[in-house]
């Protein structure tokens, strides 16, 4: 009757083989479209994973990718621990660069070293807020937060949209719907002479170890952790289950609004349509393949961010189409799932009847 | 109804209604079954006699279809068979009234057996024959009624009116009275035999001895997945049976006396609490006190307001501020979390999910309730050091078998689990210790252990408030008893002055007459 049948005791080395099996699935899946395609799976591996690491802009590209996948799959993952699904991370990521922007077309002209700390810090208030709205939806009318963080993406996007064709276009443009350039003191400054890499990867790599000690380590967490694994034993335990929505939710969207504001006030450098290539959707795989784990999210960040740069470098030199990156994101994610079921499951072959006699004679 | 074996002098001859041979059920990591065999006669009442988790129930469902053996043979009226699934199981002649009752509550009695029918049915027409079988086994139904309106004695009666409108050879009852009052295991009792009597076989499923000996004509005893003995209950005593099915003596709890002042640490007035599901109890104006230093017992079937009950004590349900005092102090508005922090230790009935997380390590787990009094948490992070050696201690002091303090609460038997549970909640100190159903599937040695765990913590000053269906259990521990019915709740009575009779009229939902019919 049941195909699957669950594991008695799922192993732990398998749980952690999970995603490099689900990366060489992934790589053996794309191997056979390549094909399929007419290139030699071979050369476009080389193009997708080594060729963007033989230089040091494409160590720096890796980095500046994977900081604002890395940093959101981080609060993301903490409410995934409580069974709390943001899945809107892409638009708390817009409203946080929406705020940031806001601070830097205000303080336009003005010079200082607080303009860029105050930008931070809005983006990080917006992103909080787009999160707070799923909370307080769901703690008062137990509206579903996987619904409401998505439909919100769409009403941050309109809202970009707006801004940067309406009050917040640049007066000086060509009337492309975007914002003026930032000035000086509204960007990170970049780290290495000629590359984009900047400061703003300091967050990324000081939020790593805060969030590993608040994972490993914090009261909070734990409560979060039990309120995922068995609802029912932390209301037995009295935690509290709006603090916990509250909690994962603005805390994942203050950490993509930070990410909002470094994308903005780093590579960008201005409020546009195009700020984000999809780092709120792609951090949710992040967040999956890394385990929750904040170090393995680090891991699986920066594989992540090496898709994004191997997808474009796959354009150019290879003519694939950019759905290629996409392509491989979903791959990876599938695989994963999968693979996760035959951790904890196992197939059950449908009983032989030859097989039953002769075991009965046997005994 | 089904013609009775013919009692003809060649009938000596006749053959088993049902055989067994060498049946063998496994599951990942556990022999449900092992080399199981069995014989049922024509017109027999056959116990299976054994604790949870002796295989019992997987026996029966393979016999109904539900599971199929991995070995073994089913021999059916001397002919070997397949059962692929239940209603081959019914189109051969078995029935199967289950320990939980497949009911809709939103349809009539007629329209519920309707539905476990083949074929084309008349409603009219099968609501009079519900009404003849029904008044011809003692078994009073109204077909008309919707089920959520029926006592539970009722549903059960729907359940085997079903059974026996399908003429049955053979009916299997697993546990059917662990809801039922004692006066209604009576008129269950009276039902079965006329059964029996007109060549129905019958097995009949529990672990409660003295049913076994007033009822079965034999048993088949069962430990551990295999069949430990047979015998013929009348010829037993209870001391014996017990011998067979656990593998030695009974064990019995001491109760002391208490040496210390009677104050009240927990005292419940006027609590009310109105379900908004129709179909789940309401509290109505539950009032108790409960003294320093005595077992408090509440008997009572499930779902006339005790899962409401402990979660309106617990701190899950929220009530008026002074329906509920601990030592004095209003506790009605507090959550769970600042009960606890009151003096209120409270363990579940469900153990996996609620009283422990499966997937955490013991050591986790002894921090999800002890936290705040064990120096577990300091400035918001967590201590694992002083959570470890808490584990430690509870698994030492209460005899857990486990191993060790990493293990994950899943790996545990239900009752070296339970075991962690309530020496988690003894180990801190509470004023009031609340427990539902203490030895819910905990094997037979370790609910004596708990019991006497339960007695002795109280004799240290503690108020221990039980809520169990186990009216034996209550007896067994309990200084005063009252009866949660319909959601009221009776007066609590010293032990010595009442008996199971008179709590099983008031568990019937009527202080004075027995559940009418």
């Amino acid at each position: 009757m049941h195909l699957l049948e669950p594991r008695a005791n799922p192993s732990h080395l398998m749980r952690w083989s999970g995603p490099p099996i689900a990366i060489l699935l992934t790589l053996l899946a794309a191997a056979a479209l390549f094909a399929a395609l007419g290139k030699p799976p071979l050369q476009a591996f080389y193009v997708f994973f080594i060729e963007p690491l033989e230089t040091s802009n494409g160590w720096s590209e890796l980095a500046l990718k994977a900081s604002p996948l890395v940093l959101i799959a981080q609060g993301l993952a903490l409410g995934f621990r409580a069974r709390i699904y943001n899945i809107g991370a892409e638009g708390q990521l817009l409203m946080g660069a929406v705020f940031a922007s806001g601070v830097a077309i205000y303080t336009e002209g003005m010079e200082g070293v607080w303009i860029l700390p105050l930008m931070v810090l809005a983006g990080a208030l917006g992103g909080a807020l787009w999160g707070a709205v799923p909370a307080w939806l769901k703690t008062h009318f137990n509206a579903e937060e996987t619904l409401t963080t998505l439909m919100l993406t769409y009403v941050a996007t309109y809202l970009l949209s707006y801004l940067v064709s309406g009050p917040w276009r640049d007066p000086g443009g060509t009337n492309f719907p975007q914002s003026i350039l930032f000035g000086e003191s509204a960007m990170f400054i970049p780290l290495f002479e000629g590359l984009r890499l900047n400061s703003s990867i300091f967050i990324t790599l000081l939020a790593v170890p805060v969030f590993w000690l608040f994972v490993a380590r914090s009261f909070r967490a734990y409560q979060l952790t039990v309120g995922g694994l068995a609802p029912a034993a932390a209301r037995y335990a009295g935690f509290s289950g709006r603090a916990a929505i509250w909690m994962s939710l603005v805390i994942s969207g203050l950490t993509a609004g930070l990410a909002g504001a470094m994308e903005a006030a780093g590579p960008v450098g201005q409020l546009t349509l195009s700020l984000s290539p999809g780092y709120g959707y792609a951090a949710i795989i992040v967040a999956w393949v890394g385990r929750l784990h904040p170090v393995g999210i680090l891991l699986s960040g920066l594989l992540m961010a090496l898709i994004y740069i191997g997808g474009e470098a796959a354009q150019v030199s290879m003519q694939l189409p950019s759905a290629i990156s996409w392509l491989f994101q979903g791959m990876l994610l599938f695989f994963l799932l999968g693979v996760d079921v035959f951790v904890d499951y196992r197939f059950r072959r449908r009983r032989d009847k030859r097989l039953m006699v002769r075991e009965e004679a046997g005994a | 109804m089904n013609e009775p074996a013919p009692e003809t002098p060649a009938a000596r001859t006749v053959p088993p209604r049902l055989a067994l041979w060498n049946v063998t059920k496994r599951y990942p990591g556990v022999i449900a079954n092992d080399d199981v065999c069995l014989d049922v006669m024509p017109g027999e009442i056959h116990a299976v006699l054994g604790e949870n988790g002796a295989g019992k129930s997987t026996l029966m469902k393979i016999i109904y279809g539900a599971v199929h053996a991995d070995k073994g043979h089913l021999i059916w009226n001397g002919r070997e068979v397949h059962i692929a699934n239940p209603a081959a199981a019914r189109h051969l002649g078995i029935g199967m009234v289950f320990q939980h009752f497949q009911l809709f509550e939103t349809l009539t009695v007629v329209e519920n057996i309707a539905l476990a029918l083949e074929g084309k049915f008349d409603l009219k027409a099968l609501a009079l024959r519900v009404t003849e079988v029904s008044a011809k086994y003692g078994l009073p139904l109204d077909p008309h009624r919707l089920v959520h309106s029926l006592s539970v004695g009722e549903r059960q009666r729907v359940e085997i009116v079903r059974c026996l409108l399908q003429n049955p050879q053979l009916l299997i009852l697993d546990e059917p009275t662990s809801v039922l009052t004692p006066q209604a295991v009576r008129r269950l009792f009276g039902t079965l035999r006329q059964l029996a009597s007109e060549g129905v076989s019958i097995l009949y499923i529990s672990h409660k001895l003295h049913e076994i000996q007033e009822l079965c004509d034999r048993a088949t005893v069962m430990r551990g997945g295999r069949v430990t003995g047979e015998a013929i209950p009348a010829q037993e005593t209870s001391a014996s049976l017990a011998r067979m099915m656990i593998g030695r003596d009974l064990p019995v709890c001491v109760s002391p006396p208490f040496a210390g002042e009677q104050t009240p640490v927990m005292e419940v007035a006027g609590l009310c609490y109105t379900n908004e599901d129709p179909c789940c109890a309401s509290l109505f104006d539950v009032s108790l006190t409960l003294n320093a230093g005595e077992v408090l017992g509440i008997a009572g079937i499930s779902g006339n307001g005790q899962a409401e009950l402990l979660a309106a004590l617990s701190g899950e349900i929220l009530s008026a501020a002074d329906a509920i005092r601990i030592e004095g102090k209003p506790v009605g508005r507090l959550d769970a979390g600042h009960r606890r922090d009151a003096g209120l230790a409270f363990v579940p009935e469900e153990r996996l999910g609620r009283g422990a997380v499966p997937a955490m390590s013991l050591t986790r787990n002894a921090m999800l309730t002890a936290h705040r009094q064990a120096g577990m948490c300091r400035h918001g992070l967590l201590r694992f050091d002083a959570a470890r050696s808490f584990a430690e201690r509870c698994i030492a002091r209460f005899d857990v078998r486990c191993g060790g303090t990493e293990t994950l609460a899943r790996s545990l038997s239900g009752g070296n689990l339970q075991k962690f549970i309530v020496g988690r909640e003894v180990m801190q100190n509470p004023k009031v210790m609340i427990v539902a159903q203490p030895t819910w599937g905990v094997d037979v040695g370790a609910s004596a252990a708990l019991r006497q765990t339960l007695i002795n913590i109280s004799r240290t000053g503690v108020g221990v408030l039980v809520i169990s269906e186990e009216l034996e259990e209550l007896f067994e521990i309990c200084d005063r008893i009252a009866v949660l019915a319909g959601g009221r709740l009776s007066e609590a009575v010293p032990k010595d002055q009442t008996d199971a009779e008179r709590i099983g009229l008031l568990m019937a939902g009527n202080g004075l007459v027995a559940e009418t019919l």
